[in-house]
């Protein structure tokens, strides 16, 4: 079954390089991917996400908002009963890692992750979440 | 250091020579044994009682420029008690609310005396007249202040996305701020046209030169629609390019841009002062080509880069610190990254002879070939302009060229690496030390967050609440009158006390939001 991947830019970072660029390797690797422009809230990548079906949720933040912004998109999906998982990628310190994923970030690409692994990485997420 | 006698410059007698239209070798006859370039390093973070530290320690340390960084909600025109600005405030740069912030920002640094750069855009007329209200409370008049405000908002459309206003009613404010300097402000750079971003963005070399000048001569053409002539306005443009790895290709770039500009200029738009001609540019180095591994190896990568803007001529330099692919610089990695540049400027005696590289059979084709493709850029941009540069430029805009082609050339970057068909050391090669110990990074805190909102809370308490209504009201009066210049306005309500987010929510009221439609 296809992957459906929603990537977003929350808050008001408006670095969308690369959120772009990760955009076109998912479809590369044949997933479906649904981008909701800049600027959006925690509540509104969360109704965009259950709206669109998707399998998982991609976030971007280069501002260094993420400690807060991307537990808040996992809660507010959570609010709505939904249990999508949320990947993050940009500009995380390693020291940032540990507490992400006790909030729920599944999983975390700082700048290198190269294509084949966040392929990967997303694929087992969505494997084991089905 | 041998010894052996030097020149200012080389070259066969019937050369071009630095100095000389079109400057390809440079815009002054003996640059850096005349004066150095100035290494403006950019900083802010937190509070403005934080960067104000900071920017103190620069000037101990040997900088010689400050260059303000704001955070997301000030570059956006954002109060720090917006909803929108949760998680953002002091984060990336300095969270900037009103005049009692600028106050601080500046204190115990003379304005009259260091130039300051401040890189903000669309809310870039409202931090104008802040810094002047600031500057007049502290006995520093208007004409005395030297520096520059990036208020480059094409780019912004273009490249790096922090946008309020529809670019047709920005473009108005970019206008009142390019009139309002050259009547009162005759040491200010009004515009800081930038390439950086749309370089850090994913252009390739060549469309970083072409978008910007491109940039430069629709803010040109604008100046003209007010009635300033080009003499009156290209003099007070200056330039911000991108120092990529690619050594030879970013000398080359400068070069050629040296030499279009002041083609355009004296040519296509009969620019007759030869400030008019000449292209100064402040460089930075990629912060794009630095990697979170192994870190140390990024200050190799900015050296090298800091010596391309050397070599190219830069008139001013920042040098990223080799913790910023991680987060905000640390103090200790941003005075290593000045250091980078003080090497570079006193001990490998590169700064005694001018365009060192000029006369290299490849250097001089690269430079033309850069100019070559520039100009297949201008050509189109002007025909979608239908011979206007400013029309094409916001028609590439609303269009979503620019912003189409920049993310296909990031997008055949990123495959090249992935490939590895070009090697990143430290990312897809030479993996050896990825697994050391993690850098210390620069932490900020929620606490700033709510330092600021508690400094925010006292300056709403404190003013006259009636001035500032007055002043708000006289601003959007203002902005409806397409006629009107928004600067005298904005610097009575920057003196009331009015907030950033209060006068850009008036201007919103009047010019409306920009929304992009979301593309990949």
């Amino acid at each position: 079954m296809t992957v459906r991947v929603l990537v977003a830019k929350v808050g008001l970072d408006g670095h969308d390089r690369g959120i772009k660029v990760v955009a076109r390797l998912l479809r590369d690797a044949g997933m479906e991917v649904v981008y909701t422009g800049l600027f959006q809230t925690p509540e509104t990548v969360a109704a965009a996400a259950i709206q669109e079906d998707v399998d998982v949720v991609g976030l971007s933040m280069l501002s260094g908002a993420h400690m807060t912004l991307a537990p808040l998109v996992v809660e507010a999906l959570r609010d709505h009963g939904s249990d999508i998982p949320v990947v993050l990628g940009g500009i995380v310190p390693p020291s940032d890692l540990d507490e992400l994923k006790e909030l729920g970030v599944a999983a975390v690409f700082g700048p290198g992750a190269n294509a084949h692994d966040i392929v990967n990485v997303i694929t087992s997420i969505v494997a084991a979440s089905r | 250091m041998s010894g052996i006698p030097l020149a200012p410059v080389y070259g066969p007698r019937d050369a071009e020579y630095p100095g000389l239209y079109p400057y390809t070798r440079g815009v002054h006859s003996s640059m850096y044994r005349t004066k150095l370039w100035t290494m403006r390093m950019f900083a802010g973070f937190g509070t403005a009682v934080d960067t104000n530290a900071r920017f103190r320690e620069i000037i101990r340390s040997g900088g010689t420029g400050l260059s303000t960084a704001f955070d997301m909600p000030t570059l956006l025109g954002l109060d720090s008690d917006d909803p929108m600005s949760l998680g953002e405030v002091g984060r990336c740069g300095v969270a900037i609310d009103s005049l009692a912030d600028v106050r601080d920002l500046f204190a115990g640094i003379d304005l009259g005396t260091i130039t300051t750069s401040m890189t903000i855009n669309s809310p870039a007329a409202v931090m104008l007249a802040l810094f002047v209200a600031q500057a007049e409370e502290s006995g520093v008049s208007r004409e005395h202040l030297g520096g520059t405000l990036q208020n480059d908002i094409l780019k912004e459309y273009q490249a790096q996305k922090e946008f309020v206003f529809p670019p047709r009613q920005s473009m108005r404010l970019v206008r009142d701020t390019i009139s309002f300097t050259a009547a009162e402000m005759p040491k200010w750079n009004s515009v800081s046209v930038s390439g950086y971003h749309i370089r850090e963005a994913g252009s390739t070399a060549a469309e970083e030169l072409a978008f910007t000048l491109a940039n430069g001569f629709a803010y040109v053409e604008l100046a003209g629609l007010a009635g300033l002539g080009v003499d009156a306005v290209a003099p007070h443009l200056s330039f911000f390019f991108n120092a990529h790895i690619d050594f030879f290709e970013e000398i080359a770039k400068y070069r050629a841009a040296r030499r279009i500009w002041a083609k355009w200029m004296r040519e296509h738009y009969g620019a007759k002062d030869e400030r008019s001609w000449q292209l100064r540019f402040h460089t930075q180095t990629a912060g794009v080509s630095l990697t979170a591994q192994q870190p140390e190896i990024n200050i190799a990568r900015t050296a090298i880069e800091a010596l391309a803007g050397v070599l190219g001529g830069t008139q001013s330099l920042h040098t990223n610190s080799m913790d910023e692919a991680l987060a905000l610089p640390s103090q200790k990695a941003a005075r290593i990254a000045l250091r980078t540049q003080q090497i570079i400027a006193h001990e490998t005696n590169v700064t005694n002879v001018a365009d060192p590289l000029g006369g290299s059979w490849f250097i001089e084709e690269l430079t033309d070939e850069m100019e070559r493709e520039a100009e297949v850029i201008f050509a189109h941009i002007n025909k979608m302009g239908e011979g206007s540069m400013l029309e094409g430029c916001i028609r590439g805009i609303e269009e979503n060229w620019f912003q189409g082609r920049i993310a296909d050339s990031a997008y055949e970057l990123e495959r090249s690496f992935n490939s590895g068909e070009r090697v990143v050391v430290g990312v897809n090669d030479f993996l050896e030390g990825n697994d050391e110990d993690d850098m210390a990074t620069l932490r900020i805190t929620n606490e700033d967050e709510r330092k600021q909102l508690a400094r925010l809370e006292k300056v709403r308490h404190d003013r006259d609440g009636e001035q500032v209504r007055r002043a708000l009201e006289r601003l959007s009066r203002e902005a409806s009158d397409p006629e009107v210049n928004l600067m005298d306005a904005l610097i009575d309500a920057a003196k009331s006390y009015a907030t950033v987010g209060e006068m850009m929510t008036a201007l919103v009221g009047v010019f409306g939001r920009h929304v992009e439609v979301p593309s990949l």
